[in-house]
């Protein structure tokens, strides 16, 4: 998003009941995942959440009231908002969590589970340590932007306007997204669980052999059932991948009937650190709340440190910092230290302003890839 | 948009940066006291933020880690990579569940053995699972050594990064050490180590090559500590040969008397050496076809040649020096004073004067036998393994037993247990079974199960076989695999539908995980087995 852009949809004006979208299907369907990380709208069913409406009317209807309802949510978080920056953040230390957890539950009822999430995480700012106000105006600030961008919808180009509604947490619209045929190399799978452990989300990256293209496939699986989708790392499957509107083109479903795929045969190319961090800069044009860009790195030298772990190009001075919760170093990054034993691997994984999280990484001469624990 | 802003390295702070500072610090105040618009600020701030993410350049880059050693050894083939994958993993879990264990098979006990074999076939560890191998070692210090060795010279530098694996470089004496060929470096660490690392040095040139490490310890021998004289002078006892015999002399005179004990020990265990003789005449004197006549008293001479002159507590002087000078004379001397007998004849002769004398003189010949590896005699004093273990003629027990044993060829060894299995059931076989050869030998494996299922029969319950139950895990071979499993079904409690079924379930629950145990040893070691060469 260039400067031009944030501007455009800071500068939108108020919300118009007619400015949502028209064909938004009906609510409480499919929507109960998490934030994620790309894409607001946790379904993952897709068949399910493009059928087509029984009837078109009372559709419309519904998605009308929705979109009224998001509508005042959003006014309200606005002015949340407002009266933390006129107040000062100063105060939040002594706030407490508790006052963003009743927002988040306004933004529940409101039906922007998108929403309530960003919320909540705000709210775990102040208690997350030194620099924690600047983190706290920026992603507030970022809230702030989504506030704005639902409110002048009408106005965004299409693209963005769906990145809006996903983020805000929407389900899809069931617009066709662009179909790719091509070779998918698997190159990370990796579950997590929601905070009430009652939904697990597996996420899948792939990248196109042909095409170079990334997608980011999203399955969920309730307690006791693990999801279904299963592409064991390296392997390669033929399938068609429908991608979905908005989100920076990252999220795709495949289309059925792909097989377990062959093995690969070789490690991916890679990029320097330079390269990573323009390719999620650019992301970022599409999607201004995209928290990273999944990126093949390599030839890197993974650098162990007290302070922190890097990821040095081989050739020159350029590193990512290793994402980290700030605890102790987690078992796979050492599994990467040992895979590198000192020398330049090619490592996939998930390049953001926090810095990079390894996930998947390729032993110098070796086409087996070795999936990162934890 | 200024420079610095769109510019801003990775990981570097925020805070500071002209317009992001400004904005941070009119968040922290509060608009409502500078009379700003909320609205703008959070604008403002949207902005900047995506400006300065957009713009992000990469850090720059710490020092990186000096590169780890090659290690030219090949990596295990995949299904076997998987294994110890599978068995790291299982660790924390199989050694969790308390209480009874179930039917299915106990992965820590496995893992040792994998190691092990992996070791044998000369692989390395695969990188990606030194960290889970590394801690594993840490838990359990049994598998520190072939751990270590698997994991090699990159487990070693990866050890260096992580202080939770401190103990791999404290124990990696392999790591450090010189090549025992390199003269100057061996010279140089044995003059200038720790003892530690000197040590480990005196204990891989004597692999090497015995005498050189004799030579290596005389260069400095004057000037070494007591204690270290003593540890050092221990370490002989590899690769001990008639070579060894001069250094060995000299040392009978050294001023601490543990190293003139120790130095005795080594010589006597020579029987050629000129100690061994002295010892024979000696004991010769005391003991013949015409009975047992200890010492009357102990001699310079003796002395001299490390015999310890104060019994301990509750021991009489006379038989106290007699187990000695019997103990260190060789065993060959004894069929010339018997007149030819052999030393089956001469253990079974009736020893006239004193009850006492024979017992004390069939102990230090267990000792003899043991120290000088005399198979024939360990033979004799063993005795028929049926024979009811109160009277056997050597020794009652059964940790001396187990000594004598492991001084017979590994077949001999093998028959001698199993036939003591069959004779006695298992009650007292554990450490006699424990001195047996990996996996153990066909009948001996067939002796144990048949004694398994007796026990079964006659109404025991498996826990109270416990400990020979692991030791099955470990030693059986698995071909025995097939024979367990017709046990299982014998032990099923189908034909017992009354409440008394327990004990069958039991039997049959850990015939069941005897089965899949070995079953899986069988495949885990398969799977090791090197790729053919394409």
């Amino acid at each position: 998003m260039t400067d031009q852009q944030v501007r455009h949809t800071v500068e939108q004006g108020p919300c118009r009941a007619r400015g949502a979208p028209p064909e938004a299907p009906e609510p409480g369907r499919g929507e109960a995942g998490p934030q994620t990380l790309t894409g607001g709208s946790a379904s993952g069913r897709a068949a399910g959440a493009r059928a087509a409406p029984a009837d078109p009317e009372a559709a419309r209807r519904r998605a009308e009231r929705r979109a009224a309802r998001i509508c005042a949510g959003v006014a309200e978080l606005e002015q949340r908002l407002a009266d933390l920056v006129r107040e000062g953040l100063a105060g939040q230390e002594q706030a407490g969590a508790a006052f963003w957890e009743e927002a988040a539950a306004r933004m529940v009822d409101a039906q922007a589970p998108g929403l309530a999430a960003r919320v909540r995480e705000l709210g775990a700012i102040p208690g997350c340590g030194p620099g924690w106000p600047a983190r706290m105006l920026e992603e507030g600030a970022l809230l702030h932007l989504l506030n704005r961008g639902w409110l002048g919808l009408a106005g965004l180009p299409q693209p963005l306007a769906a990145t809006v509604r996903s983020r805000v947490g929407l389900p899809d619209t069931g617009a066709e997204g662009e179909a790719v045929r091509d070779r998918w190399l698997v190159l990370a799978q990796y579950d997590s669980v929601s905070p009430d452990g009652r939904l697990t989300t597996r996420r899948t990256w792939l990248r196109g052999t042909g095409s170079g293209r990334p997608a980011l496939v999203l399955d969920f699986g309730p307690p006791g059932r693990p999801p279904r989708l299963a592409l064991p790392v390296g392997r390669v499957v033929e399938a068609e991948a429908r991608f979905r509107p908005g989100t920076a083109g990252l999220r795709a479903d495949l289309v059925e009937g792909h097989g377990a795929g062959a093995p690969c045969g070789q490690a991916p190319e890679g990029v320097g650190t330079g390269a990573a961090l323009d390719a999620y800069g650019a992301a970022l044009r599409e999607d201004p709340w995209l928290e990273s860009w999944p990126v093949v790195l390599g030839p890197v030298v993974p650098v162990p440190g007290d302070r922190g772990w890097q990821l040095a190009d081989a050739e020159g001075g350029g590193a990512l910092p290793v994402a980290s919760g700030g605890g102790r170093p987690p078992a796979g990054l050492w599994q990467l230290a040992a895979l590198s034993g000192g020398a330049p691997v090619t490592v996939f994984g998930e390049c953001g302003h926090r810095g990079f999280t390894p996930l998947t990484a390729w032993e110098q001469g070796c086409p087996e890839p070795v999936a990162l624990t934890g | 948009m200024t420079a610095a802003a769109g510019e801003e390295r990775h990981g570097e702070g925020c805070g500071d940066r002209g317009d992001w500072g400004e904005l941070v610090g009119a968040a922290l105040l509060g608009t409502g006291r500078r009379r700003g618009s909320p609205r703008e600020l959070l604008d403002a701030a949207a902005v900047h933020t995506l400006r300065r993410r957009a713009g992000l350049r990469p850090a720059e880059a710490a020092p990186r880690p000096r590169p780890a050693p090659a290690d030219p050894r090949p990596e295990p083939p995949e299904p076997a990579r998987r294994r110890l994958a599978q068995l790291l993993a299982g660790r924390a879990g199989a050694g969790a569940g308390s209480g009874r264990r179930g039917a299915a098979p106990d992965l820590a006990e496995l893992l040792p053995q994998w190691l092990a074999a992996a070791g044998r076939h000369g692989y390395r560890a695969p990188a990606a699972l030194l960290p889970a191998l590394l801690d594993a070692a840490r838990a359990r210090s049994d598998l520190r050594p072939q751990a270590l060795a698997l994991a090699g010279p990159r487990g070693m530098w990866l050890a260096g990064l992580n202080p939770d694996w401190r103990f791999a470089l404290r124990a990696g004496a392999g790591g450090g050490l010189p090549d025992p060929e390199d003269a100057a470096a061996v010279r140089q660490l044995w003059q200038e180590g720790l003892f530690a690392e000197r040590a480990g040095l005196l204990g891989a040139v004597r692999a090497r090559d015995p005498a050189a490490a004799v030579r290596l310890l005389a260069s400095t021998w004057a000037a070494e500590r007591a204690e270290d004289r003593l540890m050092f002078l221990d370490s002989l006892r590899v690769g001990l040969s008639a070579g060894d015999e001069p250094f060995l002399e000299a040392a009978l005179d050294d001023r601490s008397r543990n190293v003139r004990a120790t130095a005795a020990e080594l010589l006597s265990a020579l029987p050629q050496s000129a100690l061994a003789g002295r010892m024979a005449r000696r004991a010769l004197a005391c003991v013949g076809p015409d009975g047992v006549a200890p010492p009357a008293g102990c001699d310079a001479g003796m002395l001299r040649d490390g015999v310890a002159e104060r019994p301990p507590a509750g021991r009489g002087e006379r038989s106290w020096w007699l187990g000695q000078l019997v103990e260190a004379a060789p065993l060959s001397c004894w069929r010339d004073r018997f007149g030819g007998l052999d030393a089956a004849a001469v253990v079974a002769l009736p020893m006239p004067g004193g009850e006492g004398w024979a017992e004390e003189l069939h102990a230090a010949w267990c000792r003899a036998a043991v120290r000088q590896r005399d198979p024939e005699w360990a033979a004799a004093l063993l005795g028929s393994p049926a024979a009811p273990t109160a009277t056997a003629p050597g020794t009652a027990s059964l940790a001396e037993r187990a000594r004598l044993l492991s001084v017979l060829p590994e077949g001999e060894r093998a028959g001698w247990v199993a036939r003591f299995v069959g004779a006695h059931g298992l009650s007292e076989a554990f450490q006699l079974l424990g001195a047996c050869t990996v996996p153990w030998a066909g009948p001996l494996g067939r002796a144990v199960v048949d004694a398994l299922d007796a026990a079964r029969e006659a109404g025991g319950y498996p826990w109270s076989f416990s400990g020979v139950m692991g030791l099955a895990e470990r030693c059986l071979d698995p071909a025995e695999a097939d024979r367990l499993e017709a046990l299982t079904a014998a032990a099923q409690p189908a034909a017992d539908p009354g409440g008394t079924a327990g004990a069958g379930a039991y039997w049959a629950e850990a015939f069941q995980r005897l089965t899949a145990t070995l079953r899986l040893r069988a495949a885990m070691l398969a799977e090791l087995a090197p790729e053919p060469a394409v």
